[in-house]
């Protein structure tokens, strides 16, 4: 019985149970209870001469993990009460039948792995104060490497490494910088991530087949709201009016990204064809600065720190946030494979709690200063403190000459809204990123896991809402979840 | 020493020297303003070092820092140039002996039959100016792994300069010397192993030459593309943070490791070369 979590790191651990084995507890409740060989009668304390040196001997062959020791004493104790306790018509009955039959026999007839993991999960459940943490029992695999672009709204997923997240729940995660989310993308459906980070609409374009091979993809959280901006080069500081952008060459981070869509929602409400009017490339974020300064394009609506970056380099001015086209709206997410999540259960569930913890500490701002000094070094950002931190707090230059204060510049909020999955999927439509008919919620529902969310964000303790869909307001206009077809229809400037 | 040979290092060091100069009064320190500053000043950074190209002693004194500590490891997105060049040539080594092994048979062949040779001619032609980087996105959806997609691409990129080499070097065998390996009664084998292969080498080594110097500019290419580790990752993170000192000593980095790869071919080669 090797069990595959709960390593015995600390010596005083195993020492403590060495010492319980020699002294409290029969050494033979560690025995293997299908072989006739082994004596399981002697009780405590029992200091017959072939007692202790068996007792040193069952020291020396421990099993290696608490887990493991609470699943012998398990199937000890029900071998045991299946002979009313006599070890003579026990060796003798497996002696006849033969150990493997006789386990094999057992374990048709009792469930012995639930009954295990059902103590074990009791004992945890005792030794957490009463808190159910089902999630750590078994993890399938504690070595995992996830995929991360440098930009704050990855802030849960890196700072989790730094910060200790998910070594509370007993993953040990390598958390790898991604050059673009094309990159991310493939190195995610070549499961060389386990899990990554991702823009929102990423995941339903994959599983929609858009823009790459289908794969079903899902979402179980949303990590940053708000956060990125529309960031123009200096010589462009008296055109603030986007009707005089006609021409501009603006910098997307991904096609299915919230960074393209919101932009081509902001230029087409004061009447510019965004596949018309202006130009949209796809660059990735670590590369815009050096784009913009190289004249290379206008501006940019891409994620932070890198419109901070621009300000700081003195090559661009903040235009505005993206909060104020849409208060709240999704940026990028937490994501996988569903098949990850379906065979590693238990894995999946521990990361996303050290996910949704991540997310639900980095939501409040007191901790936001020491969050922006652990994520600016080299292994993570890599870059400027100040930068990060203008960011996060919301306190920033805008590269005109103020100092503005916006708490909100950048929130963190888990909850995946599936209203929110359905209006991307109505931006694809319009802007003709899928042509055929969408089944807008039933892909939603898919991809976002919004229930799932909620019963973590209740299981740790935090609050989540009652409902998936609700009405949002992008530039005063709303929209209704439930009336995705009229909400394409209703825009005058649109593909096709 | 002779006389030419000190003009020439003496040469040598006086355009080091002025070069170095010449860095140093052209470039400005972009060191930080040490003037009282206002709150919106210091969010803009003028409290810290901006960005700006650095001068030879600044980069001098980096590559001190970083050379005296090659294979430090801050983490997986944080390692020493050490460890990342290290990664570099051994991807490029793993595509490069690849490449030899299949170029260098294959190449022989197509060399010593002329309808193979011309049969093949429209592929390799075809296939042979293909930027390597343009396999990338192919490589990477087929063979579901970024390291093999960066070692496919440094394959493709020097196999034909290989193939090609050979080929020829096999084609241009004198024919008095197959003429006299005939008269000799020599089979096939023994006249590939003994007159062909030994007349072909110093052509088949110019491939290897070329070969080697494009595996080692498509590497930075391809890592800076994949990310994760190798040169091209390091120059890519520093760009990210705009730390140009860093991109600058990491390509005088890429140049000595490519001249010591260069200069290692060159050297087996010597052992090959013949006097007519």
């Amino acid at each position: 019985m090797k069990g595959n979590s709960y390593p015995i790191k600390n010596g005083n651990l195993q020492k403590l149970l060495t010492n319980l084995i020699l002294r409290i507890m029969p050494y033979n409740s560690l025995d293997n209870p299908y072989s006739e060989k082994s004596d399981l009668s002697h009780g405590a304390g029992c200091s017959c001469g072939p007692c202790s040196a068996k007792k040193k001997a069952a020291v020396n062959t421990l099993p290696d993990t608490e887990e493991s020791i609470v699943n012998r004493f398990v199937e000890t104790a029900i071998v045991k009460s299946m002979f009313g306790g006599n070890d003579m018509n026990r060796r003798r009955f497996i002696s006849a039948v033969g150990e493997s039959t006789f386990k094999a026999a057992l374990a048709t007839a009792l469930p012995m792995g639930l009954l295990q993991s059902c103590v074990n999960d009791k004992k945890k459940q005792v030794e957490n104060g009463g808190a159910t943490t089902k999630s750590v029992s078994k993890l399938e695999k504690t070595k995992l490497n996830i995929g991360f672009v440098p930009i704050t709204c990855a802030t849960p997923i890196i700072m989790s490494k730094p910060m200790g997240f998910y070594e509370k729940y007993g993953l040990d995660v390598d958390v790898i910088k991604t050059a673009g989310w094309a990159v991310a993308r493939d190195k995610s459906l070549n499961k060389e991530y386990d899990a990554s980070h991702m823009l929102t609409p990423m995941p339903l374009a994959m599983t929609m087949g858009a823009g790459s091979i289908a794969s079903p993809y899902i979402m179980p959280a949303v990590e940053n709201i708000n956060g990125q901006a529309i960031c123009l080069h200096l010589k462009h500081k008296d055109k603030r009016d986007p009707k005089q952008w006609k021409g501009f060459k603006f910098g997307v981070p991904f096609e299915y990204s919230m960074h393209n869509f919101l932009l081509r929602y902001y230029v087409a409400e004061f009447g510019l064809d965004p596949d018309k009017d202006i130009q949209i490339r796809v660059v990735p974020p670590p590369e815009m600065v050096a784009n913009l300064r190289a004249g290379n394009l206008d501006g940019y609506l891409s994620p932070d720190p890198f419109n901070q970056r621009a300000v700081y380099e003195n090559v661009g001015f903040l235009h505005m946030l993206t909060k104020d086209i849409w208060e709240g709206h999704p940026c990028c997410a937490f994501a996988c494979s569903e098949d990850f999540a379906k065979t590693n259960p238990n894995t999946y569930a521990a990361l996303f709690s050290a996910i949704i913890d991540a997310t639900q500490y980095s939501s409040k701002h007191e901790n936001r200063a020491a969050i922006a000094e652990a994520i600016s070094p080299k292994n993570y950002l890599n870059q400027p403190p100040s930068v990060v931190a203008q960011v996060l707090t919301g306190k920033y230059a805008d590269g005109l000459g103020n100092v503005k204060d916006a708490p909100d510049r950048i929130g963190f909020d888990p909850f995946p809204w599936h209203s929110m999955g359905v209006w991307i999927l109505t931006q694809m439509k319009r802007w003709g990123y899928v042509k055929k008919d969408i089944n807008y919620k039933a892909i939603a529902e898919q991809v976002y896991l919004a229930t799932d969310c909620a019963n973590k964000m209740k299981e740790l303790g935090y609050e989540a809402p009652g409902t998936t869909y609700k009405k949002h307001y992008i530039m005063g206009k709303e929209f209704d979840p439930n009336k995705p077809e009229e909400y394409v229809d209703s825009f005058a400037i649109k593909a096709n | 020493m002779s006389k030419e040979r000190i003009q020439t290092i003496t040469l040598s060091l006086v355009i080091l020297f002025v070069s170095f100069v010449v860095g140093e009064i052209v470039t400005n320190t972009g060191n930080a303003s040490t003037k009282e500053l206002t709150e919106y000043e210091k969010l803009m950074g003028l409290g810290e070092p901006q960005a700006h190209v650095p001068g030879p002693s600044e980069v001098l004194k980096l590559a001190v820092k970083e050379l005296s500590n090659p294979f430090y490891d801050n983490g997986s997105n944080d390692k020493g140039i050490g460890t990342q060049l290290f990664y570099s040539i051994l991807r490029v080594m793993a595509g490069y002996f690849l490449a030899v092994l299949i170029a260098i048979p294959l190449g022989f062949l197509t060399g010593m039959s002329p309808i193979f040779y011309n049969a093949l001619q429209p592929y390799i032609q075809v296939l042979k100016p293909i930027s390597p980087l343009a396999w990338m996105p192919l490589a990477l959806f087929v063979i579901k792994d970024s390291i093999l997609s960066s070692v496919f691409v440094i394959f493709i990129c020097s196999i034909w300069p290989i193939l090609i080499n050979t080929a020829f070097g096999v084609m241009s065998v004198k024919k008095d010397w197959l003429n006299v390996s005939r008269t000799l009664e020599m089979g096939t084998l023994e006249t590939a192993f003994k007159v062909i292969l030994p007349a072909a080498l110093p052509t088949i080594f110019t491939g290897l030459r070329i070969s080697m110097g494009i595996s080692w500019l498509v590497i930075v290419a391809a890592e800076m593309l994949v990310g994760g580790t190798g040169i091209g990752y390091y120059v890519w993170n520093e760009w990210n943070n705009l730390d140009l000192t860093s991109v600058v000593f990491s390509i005088f980095m890429i140049g000595i490791v490519g001249m010591g790869l260069d200069l290692l071919i060159a050297q087996a080669s010597k052992y090959f070369m013949y006097q007519e």
